[in-house]
């Protein structure tokens, strides 16, 4: 088992490597760069030239990757092109915010998600398991910033409980900051409970047909013992990928709801850096990504492995 | 509301003069007597800001990247952070005429070409150091010779820069231009001490100071002393919440979370209007899109084309569609119909397919290729005007291709590079300097290749001409000039449209920028 933790990480480094140089690659194919994106129709040869020489951005692009690659190493993730400031400094509150509110919607969702399917399991095709899966559907088959927008139409402008601005500031109180990013965590709810439920419901459902579940059934066992205790412990792999999956979602794919909600999360910071050719800010920003991917689908195959006996104990 | 209510709001926020008011009011049938009852009333309410309070804005054009060094302003937000913190030596008046600020007065000697600037004296940064005309040199110096400045190419006529005493400085210029001071009055052209370079702390002589700096998120003033201008600088304090999503800032001012905004949809505004909590502020402008054309590339350098192209766009349909109306029709030149340079005898160019096609057919072209580069980098609908423009030139038996460029890097790599291109300016204070900016022969913007030795004496007589009825002559021709045989289409001038919480006053309209021309910090305050 350790083993496997330690190739895998080995891997994730590698992985990482090459990420950040497609990263790099990729910023340096798309056409303009920080000093024509910053000046705009404002530029002129002159000061084009100007803000390049100051930027460093006039030296060959393998250079510049290579002094990357080394400050990185070295734990240095450079400064901003754009701004100047530290990229540390820069990212960690907006990366705290991010996986703030990806914790808040988690620990909604992923409960409500495997109750939900575990009773539309229990009576597959009773009203309940019809009526769920309807509004779950719906849920997830509306754009997400348009169900931002209903969400601030009714819930902010119209009854007012709830602020439309998730502007929330570093000092802020634990539950001020609860309240203010209620509608965005409701947002996001909506948006992944569909397919973890629906994971749970189907990966039930289809222990449920094996034989020994039979046989629990003969011996009379109750119902929601049989699910809860039996199907369910067996039927947890496939939904733990799922689980990894969402989550993974939701640290690095919310920036349309962080646009809708104006949140300062990380995403928006990386939309803002690529448009401005910030390569050490999108390096960052990507590096941080593609981590939470790796890390993620590593704890999904650990646990997935430990919940399975025969994969915990090979012969 | 009613509509002398209404009328009352647009007098105490002085878009109507009291003479049009009291017109309009008693067309409405209110009595004399009632009338004068009621215009000093309004004008106290109107005169007299309060002081104190933190004022909420929320405000596109705002980025990550954002910094505070005046050199690198472009957007919303990074003006209104500019004119909070520091000043310049010249503020752009609310009818667009130059009005002192660190410079209390100046003036040109004969030729214009030579002026001298005398400074405000008693003024200090935040530092408590004195400004000085060390401190002007080393600030104007910011943006010329090699620097990265967006103001840059402005500031190349200037040859030299001179301290004649502590607070007087000599400009010399390479040519005369009677509408130097404008210059002044860029947001780019702030005030810093002698030898000043960590923008990320910035000393200013502002009203206000920084709190804190998170750009493209959040950015905190307050005021720690008394402003050394009369009547500005009322608030205690001023947060400005970037909110990029037009959607997310009206629901922030409707739900209260702010207190005013910028960059109001012109879609929306029915809805603000309807409310008696909001305000709409709205400023005719000089901001324009353009289409232009390379004058010396086929097919654009045959006249006809150039005609058959210009009565081939619906310019009321691009007003209407692009804008809900919030703006005036172009004459395919550059000067809004709020200068006072702006020519009124010229016919305004329509919509007409029959024409359009009589002139496409005159230019007797066989299969011409017409490409148009367009995106919505220059701005958001650029690829929507393309493409109606597209739609009514075919109506015309015009073709017209559309092609969608990358948004990044669209400035460096399409535009002045492709000979038939949408972008846009965004006006400038003076009317010689748009022209000058865009339609001079060696100017490094002049998009069209307009190349017309006339038309440079032209500009070069009215800049230095001191004489208004000559001048305007002048200019009146140069926009004939463009409108009879020039190579851009300029179909409209869009409004800035703010709007605010009725709680709010001193957000007057002005044509230069949104926010009242970056300058909401000082001139804004709460109402009690």
């Amino acid at each position: 088992m350790f083993r496997l933790i330690g190739q895998r990480l080995v891997l994730g480094l590698l992985t990482l490597m090459a990420a950040s140089l497609l990263i790099f690659a990729s910023t340096e194919i798309l056409p303009g760069d920080l000093a024509s994106a910053i000046l705009q129709n404002s530029a002129t040869p002159e000061n084009l030239a100007e803000m390049r020489r100051e930027l460093g951005l006039d030296r060959p692009a393998p250079v510049r990757y290579a002094e990357w690659l080394n400050g990185a190493a070295h734990g240095d993730l450079g400064h901003s092109l754009a701004s100047h400031r530290d990229v540390v400094e820069e990212i960690a509150p907006r990366l705290r915010n991010t996986l703030l509110l990806a914790a808040y919607a988690a620990i909604i969702a992923i409960p409500l998600a495997i109750g939900l399917g575990l009773f539309a399991a229990m009576r597959p095709g009773s009203s309940f398991d019809r009526s769920a899966n309807i509004v779950i559907l719906m849920a997830i088959s509306v754009p997400e910033y348009f169900l931002g927008y209903l969400l601030i139409k009714y819930l902010a402008v119209e009854l007012g409980w709830f602020p439309s601005l998730a502007n929330v500031t570093p000092d802020m109180p634990f539950v001020d900051r609860a309240y203010l990013t209620f509608l965005p965590t409701v947002n996001l709810v909506l948006v992944v409970v569909a397919q973890m439920m629906r994971m749970t419901r189907a990966s039930v459902l289809s222990i449920m047909a094996s034989p020994y579940i039979e046989m629990a059934f003969l011996k009379g066992l109750p119902k929601w013992r049989i699910v809860a205790r039996h199907a369910f412990p067996n039927a947890l792999a496939p939904i733990i990928n799922v689980i990894a999956l969402n989550l993974a979602y939701l640290v690095v794919g919310v920036v349309v709801v962080e646009a809708v909600f104006v949140y300062p999360g990380l995403g928006q910071l990386m939309v803002d850096a690529v448009s401005k050719h910030d390569v050490p800010m999108v390096q960052a920003c990507g590096l941080i990504f593609a981590s939470a991917f790796i890390l993620l689908n590593m704890i999904a195959d650990v646990m997935a492995i430990m919940s399975n006996p025969r994969l915990r104990h090979p012969r | 509301m009613s509509e002398l209510d209404d009328l009352k709001r647009q007098y105490a926020n002085g878009r109507l003069s009291r003479r049009d008011f009291m017109g309009r009011a008693a067309a409405l049938g209110v009595g004399a007597a009632l009338l004068s009852s009621m215009v000093p009333d309004l004008a106290m309410a109107a005169d007299a800001p309060r002081k104190g309070g933190v004022l909420r804005l929320g405000m596109g054009g705002g980025s990550t990247t954002d910094s505070l060094d005046p050199r690198t302003y472009d957007e919303s937000v990074a003006l209104a952070c500019g004119f909070a913190l520091f000043n310049t030596l010249i503020e752009n008046g609310p009818d667009n005429k130059p009005i002192p600020s660190l410079a209390e007065s100046w003036e040109a000697k004969p030729g214009a070409a030579e002026w001298i600037f005398t400074l405000r004296k008693g003024v200090t940064f935040s530092n408590g150091k004195a400004f000085t005309a060390d401190d002007a040199i080393y600030s104007l110096n910011l943006h010329r010779g090699a620097s990265k400045s967006g103001a840059s190419a402005q500031m190349k006529s200037v040859t030299d820069i001179k301290k004649l005493d502590d607070n007087k400085i000599q400009v010399t210029l390479a040519s005369g231009d009677a509408d130097f001071p404008y210059i002044f009055t860029d947001y780019h052209m702030h005030m810093v001490p002698d030898g000043f370079t960590d923008f990320s702390k910035p000393i200013g002589t502002g009203a206000f100071e920084l709190v804190s700096f998170d750009p493209g998120v959040r950015i905190v003033f307050k005021r720690t002393r008394e402003f050394w201008k009369t009547g500005r600088g009322h608030l205690d304090g001023l947060e400005i919440t970037v909110i990029n999503d037009s959607s997310a800032r009206l629901n922030a001012l409707i739900s209260g979370q702010v207190d005013a905004i910028n960059r109001l949809d012109p879609k929306a505004i029915a809805t603000v209007k309807k409310s008696s909590k909001l305000e709409v502020v709205q400023a005719p402008g000089g901001w324009f899109p353009i289409i232009s054309m390379f004058i010396d590339a086929e097919p654009y350098s045959n006249v006809d084309v150039r005609q058959a192209l210009r009565y081939g766009l619906n310019r009321e349909a691009v007003l209407k569609t692009m804008f809900a109306g919030y703006g005036t029709l172009g004459n395919d030149h550059p000067i809004p119909k709020g200068d006072p340079y702006h020519n009124p005898n010229l016919p305004q160019i329509a919509y007409d397919p029959d024409k359009a096609k009589f002139h496409f057919k005159k230019a007797g072209l066989s299969n011409p290729t017409i490409l148009l580069s367009a995106s919505d980098a220059a701005f958001g609908g650029a690829v929507d005007m393309a493409t109606l423009f597209q739609a009514n030139a075919a109506k015309a038996d015009i073709k017209i291709d559309v092609r969608k460029e990358p948004a990044d890097g669209f400035f460096t790599n399409v535009w002045l590079k492709k000979p038939f291109v949408t972008s846009y300016w965004g006006g400038r204070p003076s009317a010689t300097q748009m022209l000058s900016v865009a339609f001079k022969s060696d100017a490094p913007w002049n998009e069209t290749h307009w190349k017309r030795p006339d038309f440079d004496k032209l500009l070069s007589d009215a800049k230095s001409e001191l004489d208004e009825a000559k001048r305007k002559d002048y200019i009146w021709t140069m926009q004939k000039m463009l409108h009879d045989e020039g190579a851009a289409i300029i179909p409209v001038f869009r409004d800035w449209l703010d709007a605010h919480s009725s709680k709010v006053g001193g957000l007057t309209p002005h044509s230069g920028f949104d926010m009242d021309n970056g300058l909401v910090a000082e001139k804004i305050w709460l109402k009690a």
